[in-house]
């Protein structure tokens, strides 16, 4: 049977190393900082408007930035303290962003505005996760206020938890499973019962025994849970595959989950949710794992949103050696930063700083058409064939290929013996054809 | 602070052209071994010749049109050893650069260097070799000068070889195919790596026993004589002249297959394997082709490629 299916599409996704070096390490608050930095383009979609001015002062759970659209979430402030300035910063996705800059008072007096939301139906909890400021906290950022008003509604009938945490080094889920599986549970009970729901899968990889006894455990008994082991072959998080993998669904291309009757959420967002509906407090912190060789002190902090990566490593213990690369993120998807300038957002989930030796890029040769790149691409795709079709301009034949399926999950890259960027040419790939198609 | 920026992934597996390279090279050893052992210490100087002058070659085209020296990648080494494996043991040590010649200058470095040969240069080689040395390139001799003839030979001529002789290697032929139990070992260890999937060398071996038993010849002698496993494990299974998907593989093995016995049986030659591979390297593109596999959420029906 597996055979069988291999010849439809091999994807066995990349054997990454695992590197779970701080799941052990329990979540640490950091202190605040003196000035955070909170942007107003911290998801996809339309970034928020500032709608504060330089020297207004704010509490903790203050609105500082309005949705600026339909796919948009609110921003929040994450500090009591003064509005410093409202600036334009580039960010490391090499856009300018709107950023506001407070100086913090120390006290975290919180906002009066902070209350538990009402909720009675669906229309209230969706607008209560709008105003909670909620992104997919995996990664991504899509605004879960629009995620969880799909139009075809009647239609979807399960919530897919996503716990894989693919990423190697990343804890971050783990720890919110180990130290908050109960709100992951409540959580997902109000999702449930407003989005009017029949299943709840949570999905974790093998690789994480403890937490799927625990969720086993806290779901025990509870109608329409179950806890789904993955493989613990990377990337079991990306949202077709763990749907595939949960549901035996696949997404048509180009459509949304909802297609086939799903929600994907993370599962330090399903946590929040259930916060959110008890204290009412939006999303201002977030936990984040710190790690790689050039931090002197690797662990799982809970900082406000907004710090600097650079105060969150000096509260790690600084930098152990010369940092070479910042990752925001993990080594697989994550953004490599110019500076440690840059501050922590609402969708980051590590921060990893690596010496001289492991930043250093591996020398390219020519590629052998080995075919590793298509038995590793999670999506089915050929990566090899893509290349050499973008190289001949050929839009046509890259979207006979579905080169627009590409989810620059990396693994094609990952596995590639002549150390070639093939999912950065399947980026340029699919950008090629996003022109030509105009 | 100096940071690299680089898009992601910012990690990479371990393997790299160099490793694969020599682990084909590691797996190749029990078949040298079993040459030394059947035919004397002369296959260890022809494939010593023969892999100098294929990084020979290399070095010198390269250097001569100011090209990247890749002679680190291991693969003239694989090439050289593929050629010396397909020569028998008494060859004249010139022809052996010949060969390596038209392998490394023609076939490979010619249409582009590593990744960019249509066909496997080896099987090339050894297929003009063949031609042109016709004499020199069959002349079975063992070490104490007894001349012998191939199984698949004897076979022709109406005795059965002995199947433990065959597995063993105790059997005239070229240097790596003699001995299919240290062919095997090579492949166990190709396996083990991951360098190579067991489905062309399945197929390809499967297609030939059965193809055998609906003709009516011994299979065991179809699979153990002559150089099958020889060109089903090293040489078939060559990344850039094989097809890429499992489905592809499958029918590219099953061509090999049939060519080969239809050659044996049928053919004026007593051995088909390596016009076989090369015929079947031509087509490698076209299987490419027709065999991609279906990606998850793309409709059911592929719209056919221009």
């Amino acid at each position: 049977m597996a055979v069988l299916k291999k010849l439809v599409r091999s994807a066995e996704g990349a054997h990454v190393p695992h590197n779970k070096n701080t799941e052990n390490c329990e979540t640490v608050k950091m202190p605040v900082p003196k000035r955070v930095f909170v942007s107003m383009s911290q998801h996809i979609g339309a970034p928020a408007k500032a709608c504060v001015k330089k020297g207004v002062e704010v509490k903790v759970g203050d609105v500082i930035g309005t949705a600026g659209g339909f796919i948009s979430a609110p921003v929040h402030s994450s500090v009591s303290g003064k509005v410093f300035s409202v600036d334009e910063v580039m960010m490391p996705n090499g856009r300018k962003a709107q950023v506001v800059v407070i100086d913090t008072d120390g006290l975290q007096t919180v906002s009066e505005n902070v209350k538990a939301p009402e909720v009675t139906d669906h229309a209230s909890f969706v607008q209560a996760i709008k105003d909670s400021g909620l992104v997919g906290l995996g990664g991504a950022g899509f605004p879960t206020g629009v995620k969880l008003d799909p139009q075809n509604l009647d239609e979807v009938d399960t919530l897919v938890i996503n716990a894989a945490e693919c990423e190697p080094y990343i804890t971050a889920d783990y720890r919110e499973m180990m130290e908050c599986g109960e709100d992951v549970v409540e959580g997902a009970k109000l999702v449930k019962e407003y989005l009017n729901l029949s299943k709840v899968i949570i999905g974790i990889e093998a690789n994480k025994p403890q937490a799927i006894a625990k969720m086993k455990e806290l779901t025990n008994g509870l109608e329409g849970f179950t806890v789904a082991t993955l493989p613990s072959v990377y990337p079991q998080g990306a949202e077709k595959v763990l749907i595939e993998q949960t549901t035996g669904k696949e997404v048509p291309q180009g459509a949304l989950p909802a297609a086939v009757g799903c929600i994907v959420m993370n599962v330090a967002s399903v946590g929040f949710v259930n916060r959110y509906m008890k204290t009412g407090m939006p999303l201002v912190t977030k936990r984040l794992t710190v790690d790689g060789d050039a931090v002197a002190n690797p662990q799982n902090v809970e900082v406000v949103i907004g710090t600097t990566v650079k105060d969150v490593v000096e509260f790690c213990g600084g930098y152990s050696q010369e940092p070479g690369k910042i990752i925001s993120g993990g080594p697989m998807m994550g953004t490599a930063l110019a500076t440690d300038e840059m501050p922590v957002m609402k969708q980051n989930n590590a921060i990893l700083v690596f010496g001289a030796e492991k930043a250093k890029l591996p020398e390219e040769s020519p590629c052998i058409r080995c075919g590793r790149c298509i038995n590793a691409c999670p999506m089915g795709l050929s990566p090899v064939e893509i290349a050499l079709t973008l190289s001949v301009k050929d839009a046509d034949e890259l979207k006979a290929l579905f080169t627009d399926l590409c989810m620059e999950c990396g693994s094609c890259s990952f596995v590639c013996p002549a150390k070639r960027p093939v999912a950065q040419t399947m980026r340029e790939a699919k950008d090629f054809m996003r022109k030509a198609a105009k | 602070m100096k940071l690299t920026v680089s898009s992601a992934p910012h990690i990479t597996s371990k393997d790299t052209t160099a490793s694969i390279m020599r682990d084909v090279c590691i797996a190749m050893l029990p078949a040298l071994a079993a040459a030394c052992v059947f035919f004397g210490l002369n296959s260890l100087i022809l494939t010593a010749v023969s892999v100098a002058a294929c990084v020979g070659f290399e070095f010198l085209y390269e250097k001569m049109l100011k090209q990247p020296i890749t002679i680190g990648d291991w693969s003239a080494v694989v090439t050289g050893m593929l050629i010396a494996f397909n020569c028998p043991p008494s060859l004249p040590l010139w022809v052996v650069v010949v060969g390596a010649f038209f392998a490394i200058v023609i076939v490979k470095q010619l249409f582009g260097g590593i990744g960019f040969n249509f066909a496997n240069p080896a099987i090339v080689a050894r297929i003009i070799m063949g031609l042109g040395y016709t004499g020199m390139m069959t002349a079975w001799v063992f070490p104490d000068a007894t001349a012998t003839a191939t199984p698949l030979a004897m076979y022709r001529a109406g005795t059965t070889p002995n199947y433990i002789d065959m597995f063993i290697g105790r059997t005239g032929g070229v240097l790596g195919e003699v001995s299919a139990a240290a062919l095997l070992v090579g492949f166990a260890y190709l396996l083990v790596k991951k360098v190579i999937t067991p489905t062309i060398p399945v197929t390809y071996v499967a297609t030939v026993a059965v193809m055998a038993l609906v003709l009516g010849v011994d299979p065991v002698v179809y699979v153990l004589g002559g150089g099958l496993l020889l060109g089903a494990i090293f040489m078939a299974t060559d990344y850039t002249t094989s097809p890429y998907t499992m489905k592809g593989q499958i029918i590219y093995g099953i061509g090999l297959g049939v060519i080969t016995v239809l050659i044996r049986r049928f053919g004026s030659m007593t051995e088909g394997v390596s016009y076989a591979i090369l015929l079947m390297n031509l087509v490698v593109p076209y299987i490419n082709k027709a065999c991609r596999q279906k990606p998850l959420g793309a409709p059911a029906k592929v719209k056919e490629a221009k």
